[in-house]
């Protein structure tokens, strides 16, 4: 039904893209112009000619031809995705990027049916719009630790791989072309080794495209993606490089020379262009506290801007984009709120979407619409060139790379990693750009390109995940981050640069550990506002870890505020309570207990399930609990730690010093406003009451309930339930508190005023991002 | 290789040490010459204080400890002998090792790599990680810049997260099932002390991806 639905609209979309995407430019807009200047002279002269009628619906298509036809080709294109998840069982057979070509094929057929010229991939287009998106959502979420590790196996085929490729296929073409029986005499070894350089690029874009369906193990992930990335330079080298040298004519040593310490000047002055820039974002950033609705702005200029000034010298846009993308990244995300940085990654998500589906589309029009110039032999020979240098050169690297590798790549990896050396449309839009003038075999080209592209995607894509499958090559561990990981990773990073200086010798670790005292010294002050930059890696991840689990615990149901970061809002505070002295400040939950905790959970999740917003896994259905509850034990275990905190503080008649305000904790309440928390006192800050069924008391249950009513409850959020939010009212509390915390309460009710304060609940709903 | 082969003949009991830990004799070499060149009054054994002089130790959060566990209990020198065991641990793990079912596990096979590392958490060398000693590790790591409470959450998350047996402490197959999920390359580490002068040229990629279906 759905799906019937859905092809309607479809269908009126395309079919009103046709007279559209045909209408021809000039003649358009000088008819348009022609009726304005009469409409113009009309008025002007209005009282002396006859008048015309008041036009009340008027036509004018022309001014708005352009946006219009953008956002009717965006807008196809976000159908065509949603399309394809509406047919699951299509989208595990092919990948994404194949049915976009055909889609793009049938709207491009249909255009062409309709008599009129279907819009081709303007290069222009492509690098300066389509192309970005990409490039800065694949730069800003690259992870680093994966892709330093492995840089030197990445390089390797980033550049001796691609030069390989391309004089290999550079070289056989010509040889090919100088066989007698073939009419290419014609094309000379410049165009050739062009040719070459130019197919021999893997693309990033068709290499995520299909590499994130098919959920490879990280290390051949960022193996393949690394090269495609960093391969640009090379490329962007190769390919100005013999453009000049087919105008100029002639090539001398000295030319070969300074191709290559152009290769180094565009690579490294790409990425220094990028890092520039990224520091300045990251500085920027550092004076947003104020305007955190502009925050993600800041990012995208600056990157769209590295990008562009990177173009402007003619140096590797691609790695300056990774370059700003990676060298901002640590610095904004600590100075931006929670709010901007989802923003920034739903943003960068959408846009690199479209801009996939959309590239992928065009390369179908343009198969359609371009100047085709077959023959046979050309073609085939590049395909199977180009295949063929692709194995070689893979199984080459590999053999000289495991020397120097302590994980070996093994014969599957390698397979792998030469299957999945797709091309995409880069190669097509820089063949576009070639001046027919200088390069008349340009069409043969463009036509030998579209067949590779299509061979790779199609066959290669759609191939690749039952290969997967069958090599039973490993794939993606989907396990979540854990505190423990992040301690022993340091630890070990610690142990290693400790024995490498040991042994004296200057390895790997011992330049990370410098680069990070010196990260930590001098630009981590620079470039993060406040509090931050003191904050070690380890408990800036901490935080984050519990804002999640926070936010789980909302989402499942639990209160409405967590202050789960209220330990460390507790710590910051100038007076230190003095703790009575616990071995251990957790009690031990006996079997009884959990599973009296299982029951309360169960029947109060029960409750508020009408109420939830968003039903994930974590609400309950049976018995699901049985494996969060380690989780739901610890989340617990901190609520009583806290309360009985709270509780200690409320003995001091004294206020205590507001918390402050680091980013970090501010993060946690989600709320971007850091003046919602003033100077309020600490008494005011909401806990979880958790009263436990225990066997001293047992209308403790019924007592939660009766608060429930009577407490204040912030606007609309969960309640009926045990585990509800409300400031601890002092005189009801006496009663309920078991006999250990009874001194506390004859203080609380000196201090607290529950009354007034509880209703100042200015917190609304802050906690559902 | 005249000199090599000389300086070999220098070094006692040199061929049942290569074969204990499986260097080559060149990388024997090279730790020889680190030894003498750490050993600056000529003893013939390493003292605390040797170690001591290195700077880059000193300034390693867990330096002392490192140190610590060159020196077996109640000894307080270290000779040649037991330096190059120590860092025996540190070799790549052999793949294509033969497995021989008697004899003992090679210094630097993953589980003994993994219980080195465990020896550095455990001080007291009870065979569990307790509360404290995590404490301690945290605070070595994370310096002044973090309060205790912040501390103890750390710790009590950590030990919460790996504690399977629920005594509160992280034994050592605790210790080895927490790290078995590890994206990164925890237990591949490993160093590789090049050959004499190529060292500083080479590329020692210390620490790859793992590969899961090793462990």
């Amino acid at each position: 039904m759905e799906l019937k639905m859905f092809i309607l609209v479809l269908g009126l979309l395309v079919g009103s893209l046709m007279p559209l995407g045909g209408a021809s430019g000039s003649p358009g807009s000088g008819t348009g112009q022609d009726e304005c200047k009469k409409n113009n002279g009309d008025e002007k002269n209005g009282n002396k000619t006859t008048k015309k009628s008041f036009p009340v619906l008027s036509l004018n298509y022309e001014n708005v031809r352009l946006p219009f036809e953008i956002s009717l080709w965006v807008l196809l294109a976000s159908l065509m995705k949603l399309g394809f998840h509406l047919m699951p069982r299509l989208s595990s057979i092919v990948p994404e990027s194949c049915l976009l070509i055909v889609v793009g094929l049938l709207v491009g057929g249909l255009i062409k049916l309709v008599g009129k010229a279907p819009p081709v991939l303007e290069s222009n287009i492509f690098f300066f719009y389509l192309l970005p998106p990409i490039i800065l959502d694949a730069g800003y979420f690259l992870p680093i630790r994966q892709f330093t590790e492995n840089l030197g196996t990445i390089l390797m085929f980033a550049v001796v791989g691609t030069l390989w490729n391309a004089f290999f296929v550079g070289g056989l073409l010509y040889g090919v072309c100088q066989l007698e029986g073939t009419n290419l005499a014609g094309v000379n070894l410049l165009s050739c080794l062009l040719f070459g350089s130019v197919i021999s690029a893997v693309d990033p874009v068709a290499v995520l495209a299909v590499f994130e369906e098919i959920h490879i193990n990280e290390l051949l992930h960022i193996l393949v993606f690394g090269e495609s990335l960093l391969n640009d330079a090379v490329t962007v080298v190769l390919y100005h490089l013999f453009e000049e040298f087919t105008n100029a004519g002639t090539i001398t040593v000295t030319d070969g020379f300074l191709g290559i310490v152009c290769f180094l000047v565009v690579s490294l002055g790409g990425i220094v262009v990028g890092a520039i820039y990224g520091i300045l974002a990251a500085f920027t950033s550092r004076f947003t506290s104020h305007t955190r609705v502009i925050e993600p702005l800041f990012i995208f200029v600056y990157s769209y801007m590295a990008y562009l000034s990177a173009e402007v010298f003619h140096l590797s846009g691609i790695m300056a984009l990774i370059a700003c993308g990676a060298v901002m990244r640590p610095y904004v995300e600590a100075n931006i709120s929670h709010k901007s940085h989802t923003t920034i990654k739903y943003f960068l998500k959408m846009w690199s979407s479209v801009s996939d589906t959309l590239i992928f589309i065009f390369l179908g029009v343009s198969t359609v619409a371009g100047p085709h110039e077959w023959n046979w032999i050309f073609v085939v020979a590049t395909l199977v060139f180009c295949l063929v240098a692709r194995v070689l050169g893979v199984i080459g690297l590999t053999f000289v790379i495991n020397k120097f590798r302590i994980v070996k790549l093994t014969s599957k990896d390698q397979f792998i990693i030469a299957y999945g050396g797709l091309r995409g449309a880069i190669a097509f839009s820089l063949v576009y750009l070639l001046n027919p003038k200088h390069f008349p075999m340009r069409n043969m080209f463009l036509t030998a390109i579209i067949t590779v592209i299509f061979f790779t995607v199609f066959v290669q894509g759609m191939t690749i995940r039952p290969l997967v499958d069958l090599l039973a090559v490993k794939k993606k561990q989907e396990t979540k981050r854990s505190i423990n990981e992040e301690i022993h990773t340091q630890f070990l990073d610690h142990l290693l640069t400790g024995i490498e200086d040991i042994c004296g010798h200057y390895g790997h670790h011992h330049w990370k550990d410098k680069l990070n005292r010196f990260n930590k010294k001098y630009v981590k002050k620079c470039l993060i506002a406040g509090e931050r930059s003191k904050e070690p890696q380890l408990i800036a991840f901490y935080h984050k870890m519990e804002m999640k689990q926070a936010i789980e615990l909302v989402e499942s149901g639990g209160g409405s505020k967590l202050p789960s970061a209220m330990p460390s809002t507790v710590s910051m505070q100038n007076i230190q309570p003095k703790k009575p002295p616990q071995d251990r400040a957790l009690p031990q939950l006996s079997k009884a207990r959990e599973e009296e905790i299982r029951k309360i959970l169960r029947t109060n999740l029960q409750r508020t399930r009408q109420r939830l917003r968003s039903y994930n896994r974590h609400t309950l259905i049976a018995d699901p609990f049985e494996d969060g509850l380690d989780e739901i034990l610890i989340k617990r275990k901190k609520m009583k730690e806290l309360e009985k905190k709270i509780s200690q503080m409320n003995n001091y008649l004294t206020v205590p010093a507001p918390p402050a305000d680091s980013p970090s904790v501010a993060r946690a309440r989600l709320a971007s406003d850091p003046q919602a928390w003033g100077l309020k006192s600490v008494t005011e800050i909401p806990t979880i009451k958790v009263e436990l069924v225990s066997p001293q008391n047992p209308e403790s249950v019924k007592v939660v309930d009766e608060f429930s009513k009577k407490g204040s409850q912030p606007k609309g959020s969960e309640e009926e339930g045990g585990l509800t939010m409300r400031v601890p009212s002092s005189e009801k509390q006496r009663k309920d508190k078991t006999p250990d915390e009874e001194p506390q309460p004859r203080f609380m009710r000196c201090l607290s005023d529950p009354g007034p304060a509880a209703e100042d609940e200015d917190e609304d709903e802050p906690f559902l991002p | 290789m005249g000199s090599t082969n000389s300086t070999l003949l220098k070094i006692p009991n040199v061929e049942v040490l290569m074969q204990e830990t499986g260097f080559s004799p060149a990388h024997i070499i090279r730790l020889h010459d680190r030894f003498k060149a750490l050993d600056k009054e000529g003893r013939g054994h390493l003292c605390p204080h040797d170690f001591g002089a290195i700077k880059e130790l000193a300034m390693n959060p867990i330096g002392d400890r490192i140190i610590g566990a060159f020196f077996s209990p109640g000894k307080e020198t270290v000779d040649f002998h037991t330096f190059v065991k120590i860092l025996a641990h540190f070799r790549p793990v052999d793949k294509d090792r033969p497995k021989e079912p008697n004899s003992p596990e090679p210094i630097n096979s993953r589980s003994n790599k993994l219980k080195f590392a465990f020896q550095l958490y455990d001080q007291d060398k009870d065979g569990k990680i307790s509360r404290d000693e995590l404490l301690q590790v945290l605070r070595a790591m994370l310096g002044m810049q973090v309060t205790d409470e912040q501390l103890e959450s750390i710790a009590d998350r950590t030990i919460q997260e790996a504690d399977l047996d629920r005594d509160d402490t992280i034994s050592f197959e605790e210790f080895r099932k927490a790290c078995k999920h590890k994206r990164f390359t925890m237990f591949r580490f490993c160093i590789r002390p090049g050959e004499r002068k190529l060292m500083l040229t080479l590329c020692h990629w210390s620490s790859e991806l793992q590969d899961q279906h090793e462990l």
